[in-house]
């Protein structure tokens, strides 16, 4: 198994893999409170966006409304868990076919009816709002007042009932986007995942090549959908509450997407390397601007679009393509 | 013997204008099958109600003996035709070899057998060496064979091709006619080929149908097609004669 993960990756690859994981896993001894959680969102925005990135960036289809599988994520398992005592491990057992049958339902509308391209990512968008409004009106999950779970005692860490410190929820976090690497790794290079490819690249070339696009569509889409959901449940579990006006907020859709499109849409480093490059520059910009004592409202979201736009405008491509050839691992096969 | 494929007073119109007209013909199993005509005779659409991008107003379409008129393309390919289109469309990002094995794959699971059949069907179409380029680099002669490639990757019992060798000049065309020659005497690959290049049909084909304004005008072998007066008045002009 071990060397199918490995099969076709450069030695300069593995080792410099190598250096980051020992890297992460000792960081929690290395870094403040304060970075730490900052690595955590890091983690949850590198995985959340690896799972769109299967949608977008292997199969083409583009969702704006991913918030939605995170969100029904959250409340599943935050419902089990206030309600009935469910850990969030069974709890995830239930929140996965539940955001993969939503991804199914979306996908069937839109890929059944011919909804593609920008008309499909408005669909996305109807949903993940149609669920914020009703969420906020449905009383059986507590409507607009929200949800609570109750709060962890930091005294010991209960992973399998996820109540515990930050440095149990890194850890979770980071072996989750570790999984995801290595599933979008092998799913890319798959029977399926060279069909995605092909519906990306050109559809109806696809389906000459007798490709049953509709099907695989629909795979991508559910499979995604599924492995948003995990992070809806990090989230309800790390925050401790839950809004529908928060969960499913389309900022929480964008958040998502705007890590693999400055890291590389399509690749498999992209979406990890892009959420440690957007974070670490919110991050900085906020030190910054304190650090000169500039305070001025709306100054650091100015100051971050001018650096995202500098980005996409010098990389189009995203920063791991040209990173990758600078440091000569360059994603082989591709 | 029944023919591979059958087509029996197939039509298809556009509101009031009728591409194909009753258009019946066979495709013996084995042979190199050319459809010639101007420009609007209905050629790609016939194609496209063969392959299925379009479904037919009338008629019956067989492969292998069973309809398959109305299917959609990706399950046409399944039941063993292939095709390539006018306007090459190769997935552009993806390396040649990539490209192959997409094609590959529809009747392989593995992987690595998926890559071995791309690379003989590469190697086959002269493309070996340049495998690793992406494909939206190639020359237009080589997307062309590119096309070809992925088309016989699914490995096809009828291959389609749509004008493959338009905008080629005839050194490439001299070569594209070799391969595919050399293609069907080895594998006894059926073809059928829309074209408007004479001189590959008339290289390539042992039988040529004719199509004027949706009507099958005429048909047989090149030598007589090309010497009989309808075709010559709406087709190839007099400067052939």
């Amino acid at each position: 198994m071990m060397a199918q993960f490995a099969d076709g990756v450069s030695r300069r690859s593995l080792a410099f893999l190598a250096v980051l994981l020992a890297a992460l896993v000792v960081a929690p001894w290395l870094v403040s409170d304060y970075l730490l959680t900052v690595l955590i969102v890091i983690f949850y925005l590198a995985y959340t966006g690896q799972a769109w990135n299967i949608m977008m960036g292997f199969a083409g289809q583009l969702s704006l409304g991913n918030a939605i599988y995170a969100g029904l994520g959250a409340y599943v398992a935050a419902m089990l868990f206030t309600r009935y005592g469910v850990a969030p491990w069974l709890g995830l057992l239930a929140a996965i076919p539940v955001a993969a049958a939503c991804g199914a339902v979306i996908g069937f509308l839109a890929f059944r009816f011919g909804v593609a391209g920008v008309y499909f990512a408005i669909l996305t968008i109807a949903f993940a709002e149609f669920a914020r409004i009703g969420f906020d009106h449905l009383d059986f999950v507590n409507a607009s007042a929200g949800l609570f779970l109750p709060v962890a005692q930091y005294t010991h860490n209960d992973l399998w009932r996820l109540r515990g410190s930050p440095t149990m929820f890194y850890y979770v976090m980071l072996a989750a986007t570790i999984v995801a690497f290595l599933l979008s790794r092998l799913l890319l290079k798959s029977r399926m995942g060279y069909f995605w490819l092909a519906i990306r690249e050109d559809e109806p070339a696809a389906r000459a090549a007798g490709i049953d696009t509709f099907r695989y569509k629909m795979y991508a889409v559910m499979i995604s959908a599924g492995f948003t959901s995990f992070a809806g449940v990090f989230y309800a579990f790390f925050y401790n509450n839950l809004f529908p006006e928060q969960v499913f907020n389309i900022s929480r859709s964008i958040e998502m997407i705007l890590g693999p499109i400055i890291g590389g849409i399509g690749t498999l480093f992209g979406p990890i390397l892009g959420a440690f490059v957007l974070t670490g520059l919110a991050e900085s910009v906020t030190s910054a601007l304190s650090a000169f004592g500039i305070d001025l409202p709306g100054a650091k979201q100015v100051f971050y679009g001018i650096c995202l736009l500098l980005i996409v405008v010098a990389l189009p491509e995203g920063i791991w393509p040209w990173l990758a050839r600078r440091l000569g691992v360059a994603e082989r096969d591709r | 013997m029944s023919a591979l494929l059958c087509l029996d007073k197939v039509s298809k119109r556009f509101r009031g204008l009728v591409a194909v007209d009753a258009v019946s013909f066979e495709v013996p199993e084995g042979v190199i099958f050319a459809v010639i005509g101007p420009n609007g005779a209905g050629k790609t659409t016939l194609f496209n109600l063969i392959a299925g991008a379009m479904t037919p107003d009338d008629g019956v379409i067989a492969f292998a003996g069973r309809p398959i008129g109305g299917l959609a393309p990706d399950a046409v390919c399944r039941l063993g035709i292939a095709r390539t289109f006018q306007l090459v469309r190769p997935f552009p990002a993806l390396s040649v070899e990539d490209n192959v094995i997409v094609g590959a794959l529809l009747h392989r699971h593995d992987l690595r057998a998926a890559r071995e059949g791309a690379q003989a069907v590469l190697r086959r179409l002269d493309l070996f060496d340049k495998r690793h380029r992406i494909a939206a680099t190639l020359t237009l002669p080589d997307r062309k064979r590119l096309e070809v490639a992925r088309a016989l990757a699914t490995e096809p019992k009828l291959l389609l091709l749509d004008e493959v060798m338009a905008g080629l000049r005839p050194t490439e065309t001299d070569r594209m006619v070799a391969t595919l020659r050399a293609i069907n005497r080895e594998s006894g690959l059926t073809i059928l080929l829309i074209e408007h290049v004479m001189r590959a049909v008339m290289a390539l084909a042992g039988h040529v149908l004719v199509l004027d304004h949706g009507v099958a005008i005429a048909g047989g072998t090149p030598e007589a097609v090309v010497r009989d007066p309808a075709v010559v008045k709406s087709y190839l002009g007099a400067e052939l004669l």
